[in-house]
């Protein structure tokens, strides 16, 4: 902070998050913080402990849980849940499959991605939350890039692109009726970059999978898949030994890691500064066509 | 994007808001296309998405206009249909576009967009000169008080890089202006297509003495454009931590609308108008002698006085009046025309109201900016003159000293939709 009162752009992205998360509590009665365990919810979480200090964060987490995770996240998301006091309600996709509620995909690029939205619609409307918080990001792709702070959903859990109110200064419009609920998302004018800045910058605890390490992978669609018990290998995949890294954190049947030596975080922040490919470019769920996000998003998808 | 990036200097960058407005065929989608190219803000996978989809376009060059289409229905049809957020970074400085269609019909998305900008950039075509839709955007700047406006003569290419014909739109648009309250104008002749004075100067236009956009953008100075002389603090939320380290803390959660607040500083809870000093200005990382606008902080006073939310803490000395009829330029941004005499929820920084539109003065001719006296019939897009009668009394300030305390929203209790964006005068 310099001496003629103006903030860095960190410091006013900060604030903006803050006061957002601060106007879900004000506004919502039933507010809770979607958490993936991937880093943009790690911020999320971060920024909310930052709202309220001293109190503690007044929402539980929510993680949908598509049984497909990386062993590492759900170690971390543990001990965040432990270290922060809050309550973790977890919505599972292997229930939703028991109960019939959806059928699993099958075949070699069979994911789970999918089948979260209904589990997600459900345990919001289990709960009654009337308010979800994600760490999504209007630079992540051309769908979000309209997405607004307060997002409106009906009480089908859908978004409807057209019928989004208007957001203007900094006056948002959490009024619904009952059964309808929001999305909100507080960090959605940083980019990957920001993410990675304030985490350095605020030196927040991140799990190990986003710093390059010897890795178990297999070369499919242009990025490293991890292997794992929840992979289908075909004749000609050979599983090596290759130092990579994640750029994203998703399911472990769908997310690619990426060449690289970078294990610190300054590294991280100079691989991403240097980067030319997305950071979702490694994520098949987005790769399934060009709307492929726009057509989840309106079905109810984070 | 530079490989030897310095980490330190990334920390240190300002963040600058800027609006486009415009429409179909006025190069806008091309030129914050060229911009984010020429800036080497666009990736590599995105670059070969749209050479794809131009060719399956027929097209021979790279349409840099693909990259800031949005959504599928807008894909098919070619148009912008909303507010769309773009970012990008140089080493200099981070960039938030607010990119906003220009027609007359989407009014009420240039008014949102310009409402967070500190900066509009505003395209004319150098064949057509200052058009109705250039009125249009500067009148909105005005209005919503965008601090600077960056006029830029497009398709500069089209007429041979000619400056007569640069200096004939500057001397059009200088004219024009004049009549409204546009504080910080500036002119750059560029040719988005071929990408002269954007990014990169060029062999074109040597008689411009001026910078590119990119590089006015990285250096207009902003740090000013904040209110630090009106202290003004509404209150968004009570923090009580019931611990035991913290028994006894009561803190206020807010972002700082206006001013210095220091600690020790006296201040004043309105409405109520009791008094206290300032014990404690309180972060996760530590204690601020002083807070100033935007940040978000929590602060504790000396004495226990009753406050809560729509609250706002200000200076003795220093009051907004509290006001139940309010005048007001509105803008209506719903299909359903407002109802006389109908209760709307009236929205002004953490405090809520019931409200009337209790008079309609006159509507504006946003392309003639002439006052329509006669027309009071209020739709979709128009912007009115308006008086409002809050059902309390609401602590704001006039809109051109304060653009976050000067401005309120309506909403309809019927659907819970957002229906008109107010700036109080």
């Amino acid at each position: 902070m310099s001496d003629n009162y103006s903030l860095t752009h960190l410091e006013e992205l900060e604030a903006e998050a803050i006061y957002v998360i601060r106007e879900v509590f004000a506004q919502f009665d039933n507010p809770a913080i979607l958490f993936s365990g991937g880093k943009d919810s790690i911020v999320v979480a971060h920024l909310a402990r930052k709202a309220f200090f001293p109190a503690k964060i007044p929402f539980p987490f929510v993680h949908i849980d598509t049984g497909h995770n990386f062993p590492e996240t759900m170690a971390f998301r543990n001990q965040l849940i432990k270290d922060l006091g809050v309550q973790l309600v977890v919505g599972s996709v292997q229930e939703s499959i028991d109960e019939g509620a959806v059928v699993e995909e099958t075949g070699l690029n069979a994911s789970r991605n999918s089948l979260q939205t209904t589990t997600l619609l459900d345990t919001i409307e289990r709960n009654n939350f009337d308010a979800c918080m994600g760490g999504a990001r209007r630079d992540e792709e051309k769908a979000r890039a309209k997405e607004r702070f307060f997002s409106h959903r009906d009480d089908f859990g859908q978004w409807d692109p057209k019928n989004q109110r208007p957001e203007l200064w900094n006056l948002f419009n959490g009024k619904k009726r009952m059964g309808e609920n929001f999305r909100v998302f507080p960090i959605s004018n940083w980019t990957e970059m920001d993410v990675w800045q304030y985490i350095l910058q605020e030196n927040i605890a991140i799990p190990e999978l986003y710093f390059a390490k010897e890795r178990n992978v297999i070369w499919r669609n242009g990025s490293w898949l991890p292997v794992s018990e929840h992979i289908t290998l075909r004749d000609g995949d050979e599983p090596q030994m290759k130092m990579v890294r994640f750029r994203t954190l998703g399911d472990i049947t769908i997310t690619g890691g990426q060449e690289s030596d970078a294990d610190t975080l300054e590294k991280i922040v100079q691989e991403v500064a240097s980067s030319r490919q997305t950071e979702r470019g490694n994520r098949e769920d987005d790769k399934r066509s060009e709307s492929a996000m726009e057509d989840r998003k309106r079905q109810g998808y984070f | 994007m530079e490989n030897n990036f310095d980490t330190q200097s990334y920390l240190d960058m300002e963040l600058l808001r800027f609006t486009t407005a415009g429409s179909v065929d006025d190069g806008k989608s091309t030129l914050i296309g060229r911009l984010l190219y020429d800036s080497k803000s666009i990736f590599e996978d995105q670059v070969e998405q749209i050479e794809q989809t131009s060719k399956k376009k027929g097209l021979e060059h790279v349409d840099l206009s693909l990259f800031t289409d949005g959504l599928k229905d807008e894909r098919e049809q070619g148009i912008t249909i909303d507010v769309a957020y773009r970012y990008f970074a140089t080493p200099k400085r981070k960039f938030i576009i607010a990119d906003t269609p220009g027609h007359v019909q989407y009014t009420r998305n240039m008014v949102t967009g310009a409402s967070t900008a500190n900066l509009a950039l505003i395209l004319v075509d150098a064949r057509n000169g200052v058009i109705e839709q250039t009125k249009r955007h500067t009148f909105i700047a005005s209005l919503l008080q965008i601090p600077h406006v960056f006029v830029c003569i497009n398709k500069m290419d089209l007429v041979d890089y000619s400056q007569e014909a640069y200096d004939k739109v500057v001397k059009e648009y200088t004219d024009f202006a004049a009549k409204l309250n546009v504080k910080d104008v500036r002119f750059i002749p560029i040719s988005a297509l071929h990408g002269d004075n954007v990014v990169n100067r060029g062999e074109n236009m040597n008689w411009y003495e001026g910078g590119t956009l990119l590089h006015n953008l990285e250096t207009v100075h902003i740090s000013s454009d904040q209110n630090l002389r009106d202290c003004r603090f509404p209150v968004q939320t009570v923090i009580r931590p019931h611990s035991d380290e913290y028994h006894d803390f009561r803190g206020y959660a807010g972002r700082v609308a206006g001013g210095v607040f220091k600690k020790g500083d006296n201040v004043v809870a309105l409405p109520s108008g009791l008094e206290s000093k300032i014990s404690g200005i309180h972060t996760l990382t530590g204690e601020l002698e002083e807070a100033f606008p935007p940040q978000s902080v929590t602060i504790t006073l000396e004495d226990d006085i009753d406050i809560s939310r729509g609250d706002i803490l200000v200076r003795s000395e220093n009051r907004p009046e509290g006001q139940q009829d309010l005048d007001v330029m509105l803008c209506w941004l719903n299909t359903n025309p407002p109802r006389p005499r109908a209760k709307y929820v009236i929205k002004h920084t953490t405090a809520e109201a019931r409200a009337m539109i209790t008079e309609i003065q006159y509507k504006m001719d946003i392309n003639s900016l002439h006052r329509l006296e006669e027309d009071k019939d209020i739709k979709m897009n128009d912007i009115a003159r308006v008086k409002i009668r809050s059902t309390k009394p609401l602590f704001a300030d006039d809109y051109n000293v304060n653009r976050v305390t000067g401005s309120i929203i309506l909403v309809d209790e019927s659907t819970n939709e957002t229906v008109a964006a107010g700036m109080v005068r």
